[in-house]
């Protein structure tokens, strides 16, 4: 009898370790939904956990676009020694809306003076003093902001400037100061894509042909920028 | 070996030709990677005024084309000077002003602030870069130069000069040290100490000359003024010291002006 009783009570953890398993291999087979967790839904008083999630997004960075980068190509009429194709970089900063400081570095090559042409003797220049290179800083206003309009459907962003500045080219042997002044116009075909027509005015002394002088060499060029 | 030259030279080429494309098709992956991330991380703000006025271009005088209303969101695609470019719930992009920017909200529900410079960045900035032209004993000097700041009162800097005189030409090269007594005010004066280089070499016209290259020290004043965003208005005077091989050093004095931005 006695035995019975301890077989019987042995049964019983038994039966229940049996019922535990079945329910672990019921949930393990997704058959148990009834004896999940509840779902989190935080009473009225937690709403700042949430919150605290929020801060942990990193907001992306505005992309500035207030460089310009890109290339030209034209004419450069050098006084008394004809004109010839330039081509050059053109770097640009927007500070305002209105104001932006831009550096520019051109390169031409001087063709030859009429008397050289005439006479047919000994040219002036050797052919390393012929190559023309300049670079520019030059302050810049947008002093006519607007837009254009191509057919009936498009309009584009475009603006007349004024530049003037300061630089340097290198002429016949030497490195001269050299002032620019110039107009442009920006049309732009995308919203950082634009296209340039630019005229300038470079000047510097030069006491080449006998006496010195102030020379200006006239610049025209398209251009093609990016803003970044 | 004529042979031997003929063979390798194709295979040479072949192989700096599919190097070439490896490193393009790389490359391509790269932006079209950096593009499609650029794509979908935009800013998002949320239009708190009763409306959001778009403009055509980043100016003032570009016409209102379009209106976000209160409660839309908005992605900020970039900015130019004071300007954002923005795209609408309706996909429709314009531009929009800071100051009706900075009514909009953050997805947190913070009101937007952009970060820009002020003049507290003027007095604390680290870095500074910066061009200035002028006199130098006569001649017409041009230069370049960047900065860092040790602390607001104290800055070393770096100076590229190219001088264009009548007669001669050349270049400078020097390190100063900058000293800020009052950094916190907006037209700060400012005391330098440098060395350097200095090169002349006459003019190709002038027969007599030669290149020299002399040692250089120079003591100057001068003011930083605070213009707007991140630029500096910046006027100087430095005495020189150059220190020839002949019996007499010469002295030079320079005067120059220009602008500089801090970052």
């Amino acid at each position: 009898m006695e035995s019975r009783i301890r077989v019987l009570f042995l049964m019983l953890p038994l039966a229940a370790l049996t019922l535990s398993g079945c329910a672990a291999t019921k949930n393990l087979f997704g058959g148990g939904k009834e004896s999940a967790p509840p779902p989190a839904e935080l009473p009225q008083g937690q709403v700042i956990e949430p919150e605290v999630e929020r801060r942990e997004v990193k907001e992306p960075e505005i992309d500035t676009e207030d460089f310009e980068i890109g290339a030209f190509a034209g004419i450069l009429s050098i006084e008394d020694f004809g004109s010839d194709f330039v081509y050059g970089l053109r770097i640009a900063y927007h500070v305002t809306e209105g104001f932006f400081v831009e550096g520019t570095v051109g390169q031409t090559e001087a063709g030859l003076t009429s008397f050289e042409i005439l006479s047919g003797g000994a040219p002036l220049l050797s052919d390393d003093d012929r190559q023309y290179t300049y670079y520019n800083l030059n302050l810049g206003y947008n002093i006519l902001p607007g837009e254009a309009f191509v057919g009936e459907g498009r309009a584009y962003n475009t603006g007349l400037y004024l530049i003037g500045g300061l630089g340097s080219t290198r002429f016949a042997g030497d490195d001269r100061f050299t002032v620019n002044f110039g107009a442009g116009y920006r049309f732009l075909l995308t919203d950082s894509v634009a296209m340039h027509l630019d005229f300038r005015d470079h000047l510097y002394d030069i006491d080449l042909l006998g006496e010195e002088k102030t020379t200006h060499n006239l610049e025209a060029h398209l251009g093609m920028t990016v803003f970044f | 070996m004529s042979e031997r030259n003929i063979t390798t030279t194709p295979s040479t080429s072949r192989s700096i030709k599919s190097a070439l494309l490896t490193l393009l098709v790389a490359l391509a992956q790269v932006i079209s990677a950096g593009v499609a991330q650029a794509a979908d991380e935009y800013k998002t703000v949320a239009v708190a005024d009763p409306y959001l006025e778009m403009h055509t271009g980043p100016g003032r005088g570009y016409p209102i084309f379009h209106i976000v209303d209160r409660g839309e969101t908005v992605e900020v695609l970039s900015q130019r000077t004071d300007w954002f470019l923005v795209r609408g719930p309706d996909g429709k992009e314009g531009w929009v002003d800071r100051a009706q920017m900075e009514q909009t909200l953050q997805p947190d529900g913070a009101i937007t602030a952009f970060e820009e410079a002020d003049q507290q960045d003027f007095t604390d900035s680290r870095w500074e870069a910066g061009l200035l032209a002028g006199d130098f004993g006569g001649a017409n000097i041009i230069s370049a130069y960047g900065g860092y700041s040790l602390n607001p009162h104290v800055s070393i800097e770096v100076w590229g000069s190219q001088i264009l005189g009548n007669f001669s030409n050349g270049w400078m090269g020097s390190v100063n040290v900058v000293h800020e007594t009052w950094p916190d005010w907006r037209i700060s004066p400012f005391f330098t100490l440098g060395t350097g280089v200095i090169n002349t070499s006459p003019k190709s016209t002038i027969v007599q000359g030669e290149d020299r290259t002399d040692q250089i020290a120079h003591a100057g004043a001068g003011f930083r003024i605070y213009a707007t965003r991140r630029f500096v208005i910046r006027a100087e005077f430095k005495s020189y010291v150059v220190f020839t091989s002949r019996d007499d050093n010469e002295e030079v004095e320079e005067w120059k002006a220009g602008f500089a931005f801090f970052f």
